[in-house]
């Protein structure tokens, strides 16, 4: 049965994760600003100029963690943009996230335009190379499926255990849970809600800035505007889907590209028959169902989208 | 109290514009004493014990604590001091276990780990020393309501309070919460806790407090020994005037109006019988839990009956809906005005007509000319304060809303009436003004099914009294014959199987 086989080559699964990291980023990014109160709808365009940014400054000669770490300092800037409009002055964080999507995808292509002349094809850079990991990349089966990935996936994976552990076993975790449940509450016990808020929508920002990078700098080598493809809207169903549980986004994420790379490869076996289109389809409707199965139960953090005043209830 | 006061407030004065809310209060507390702060709605209590807390700065006026004076306006600095505050809406996250809401802020920030354990053993310790039974992984939506202000306790005593302050702390509670929370309050004074409580119910307060100050206008009108003074006398000096409760005349029972026999409702009540006649009030008494949300929905159209028969003037009904209810003449007050009896952020004539919104349509528009007209009837008939029909329903006090609901219903005479918990949360005031309202309905000729856990309540408005216990109805009694004791037993799901008492009618 050509259907199943896909499954048992290493390419597939090795795909998987090429495909889950940028996932990874944004929904961990999502789920830090969720988890303190803040929805971000401005993550598609956060990506976008994180994807850009970095390239752009790996492309005038940084290296590639620097613009790794300038696509963070860019996404933590409209970080810091969307919280001061959502939570310093508590306006809709729908009609600002989307606004910022907006603005930051126009300014995206507005920069690499003044950088970058128009060709027919777009200037490329050299990107990260798969790190070989001695024994463990070179094992049958396993070192293609699982250890022959760029060192960003590496870290995205890293990153999920790490909010894992800072979310539920540290104060500072604790203050920022507190803080999307109830900010009211925070605040009479000595957290300052709004320090909380505005720190946990630049960091998440930044991570998903990050992801947006690792389209350019690893799964790709150069930058288009239309690159991010829908990618940040996933994030925030994900982490819906994830119960806004960072080892559940993981989960999530890695399942979303499975079915990304299954419909890639079905193309190639069904292609003929069938309009590819219809493959396109295939990693979205199998979210929406898992979304269905998953998110009934969800717990929502109880003051989420709900802009937090001092003294009024 | 020749021992030193542990808390001295002096000369607290704060001005909202031009209202005085707190005009030069003095109050003392004494180590291991309960006080409660008596008085009406807007008396100033909530205001004064904010500024204790450090919510708010006072115009004039300091608050020492231990012979310390605090800085004015900084809560931490009175958390510090040992000061813990039970805020009536809880500040807590539902989400969370117990352990997280009650550790949160009390580390440092960067800590790079959270002593969870040493957090455990402390809180199982306080909460073992003051029986305050609490799991601390349970999260805390799980929990009901009590367990959820035991757990706002905890948090003050983590804090390492010395003096708690309770801001009405039996609003959202049953009975029989009410009366472990004030064993609980017992307990915490004997350790040496001081307390003060904020309440406007006259029994709790003689029963729990040692000393009651009564606060009216934003003054203190007297203060006395709870053991020197009566429930009458502290009525008068917080209203400023005698209220007395309206008195239940004999009814005349007419026709049987509504009537259940062996109704089910899925597995919340099962097997129940009741009649309500013209022009009497049948009262359904019990712990809250039991039934009664169920009941209360059943005959609002909000809940159907999956076995048994529900009769309304001798028909049988199976498809009710909320809309041929009210048409067929249903009046409802329903258990939780704030979520079901109004929408606080529409205006007072919205709320006065949208269950009977199509009577106040026109072409398929609203007509508000007729419907403001309605609102203003309302307010003019039932004496509804602090509102225009155009202002929010929200800003109306909790007596005043009660007020519209029932205008809104009795206004064009129904022929039944649903109270549900009529006056949970009112004051003395309000209380008597609701029980005149229902009172008179039922001298003209309405069935009044009052859903209520106060005993008081339910001995002085109904003729006949049914207890509701899991989910089953006990057979009805007559009021004359009805004391606490019995009725207390009845509460208790002990009355005869063969379903009947003395003379049960």
């Amino acid at each position: 049965m050509e259907l199943l086989e896909i499954f048992t080559s290493a390419g597939i699964w090795g795909a998987v994760l090429r495909i889950a990291t940028p996932l990874i980023f944004g929904t961990l990014g999502a789920l830090i600003c969720e988890r303190a109160g803040v929805l971000n709808l401005g993550i598609e365009g956060i990506m976008t100029f994180g994807a850009m940014i970095g390239w752009l400054t790996v492309f005038n000669g940084g290296d590639l963690w620097v613009g790794l770490l300038a696509a963070a300092a860019f996404g933590a800037v409209f970080g810091l943009l969307h919280a001061g409009m959502t939570v310093t002055l508590g306006l809709s964080q729908h009609v600002t996230g989307l606004g910022i999507t907006l603005f930051a995808s126009s300014l995206s292509y507005f920069i690499f335009r003044l950088a970058v002349p128009l060709a027919s094809s777009p200037p490329t850079i050299e990107p990260f190379q798969p790190l070989v990991i001695p024994y463990l990349s070179a094992l049958p089966f396993f070192g293609d499926a699982l250890f022959n990935q760029t060192a960003p996936t590496y870290l995205a994976i890293l990153l999920a255990v790490i909010l894992a552990y800072v979310l539920f076993r540290t104060p500072l975790g604790l203050a920022v849970r507190m803080t999307g449940e109830n900010p009211h509450g925070a605040e009479a016990q000595g957290v300052n809600p709004i320090a909380v808020r505005i720190g946990a929508v630049m960091v998440g920002s930044a991570l998903m800035a990050v992801g947006g990078a690792f389209l350019t700098l690893s799964a790709f080598n150069s930058f288009f505007p239309t690159m991010v493809q829908g990618r940040g809207w996933v994030c925030i169903a994900l982490v819906v889907f994830a119960s806004w549980r960072p080892g559940r986004a993981l989960l999530g994420a890695l399942l979303f590209a499975l079915f990304d790379a299954y419909q890639l490869r079905l193309q190639a076996v069904l292609g003929k028959a069938v309009p590819y289109q219809l493959f396109l389809m295939v990693p979205y409707v199998l979210s929406i169902i898992a979304l269905i199965v998953t998110a009934r139960r969800a717990r929502v953090p109880q003051a989420l989208m709900q802009p937090y005043r001092r003294g009024e209830r | 109290m020749t021992t030193h006061p542990v808390l001295r407030l002096t000369g607290i004065t704060k001005r909202f514009g031009t209202t005085l809310a707190n005009d030069a209060i003095s109050i003392n507390l004494a180590p291991g004493e309960v006080l409660a702060l008596l008085g009406e709605n807007g008396a100033g209590k909530t205001t004064l014990m904010s500024i204790l807390f450090g919510h708010y700065t006072p115009d004039a006026g300091t608050v020492e604590v231990a012979g310390v004076q605090l800085p004015p306006g900084k809560p931490r600095a009175a958390i510090r001091a040992g000061v813990g505050m039970v805020h009536q809406h809880f500040s807590l996250a539902a989400n969370l276990t117990v352990l997280d809401n009650v550790m949160t802020g009390t580390e440092s920030l960067w800590r790079l780990k959270s002593s969870t354990g040493a957090a455990r053993a402390k809180l199982l310790s306080i909460a073992e020393r003051f029986g305050l039974k609490v799991n601390p992984d349970a999260r805390v939506g799980d929990l009901s309501v009590g367990e959820q202000q035991r757990v706002e306790i905890l948090k003050a005593l983590y804090n390492d309070a010395k003096i708690l302050i309770l801001d009405e702390p039996t609003a959202v509670l049953t009975n029989l919460e009410a009366e472990t929370l004030f064993a609980t309050l017992r307990v915490m004074a004997q350790s040496g806790l001081s307390l003060i409580f904020i309440s406007h119910k006259l029994n709790e307060v003689m029963a729990a407090a040692d000393r009651v100050v009564v606060l009216r206008g934003g003054k203190v009108v007297a203060e006395r020994m709870a053991s020197a003074t009566s429930k009458a006398e502290l009525a008068e000096l917080m209203v400023g005037r005698r209220v007395a409760r309206p008195v239940r005349e004999a009814a005349v029972p007419g026709t049987v109006l509504l009537e259940a026999i062996d109704l089910d409702v899925g597995r919340r009540l099962s097997g129940i019988n009741f009649a309500v006649h013209a022009g009497e009030t049948l009262g359904i008494i019990g712990v809250s839990g039991n039934g009664q949300t169920t009941l209360g929905h059943l005959v609002s159209g909000l809940a159907r009956h999956t076995g048994g028969e529900l009769r309304l003037f001798g028909q049988p009904i199976n498809h009710t809906s909320v809309r041929s209810l009210i048409e067929a003449g249903i009046g409802r007050v329903p258990e939780d005005r704030n979520e079901e009896g109004a929408i606080g952020e529409m205006a007072i004539w919205e709320n006065a007509v949208l269950e009977r919104i199509w009577e106040f349509s026109r072409h398929g528009l609203v007509d508000r000319h007729a419907a403001r007209q309605f609102a203003t009837k309302i307010i003019d008939g039932f004496d509804v304060r602090g509102g225009t029909p155009d202002s929010r329903t929200r800003l109306l006090s909790g007596g005043n809303m009660q007020k519209l609901i029932l205008g809104r219903n009795l206004q064009n005479r129904s022929r039944i009436l649903v109270a549900a918990q009529p006056t949970r949360g009112l004051d003395e005031g309000a209380i008597a003004a609701v029980h005149t309202r229902i009172l008179e309905a039922r001298r003209a000729g309405t069935g009044v099914l009052l859903i209520s856990e106060d005993l008081d309540e339910v001995i002085s408005l109904a003729d006949r009294i049914q207890a509701i216990v899991k989910g089953r109805l006990s057979p009805p009694i007559p009021a004359e014959q009805a004391d606490a004791r019995m009725l207390g037993l009845m509460m208790a799901g002990d009355w005869p199987q063969d379903g009947k008492f003395a003379h049960a009618s």
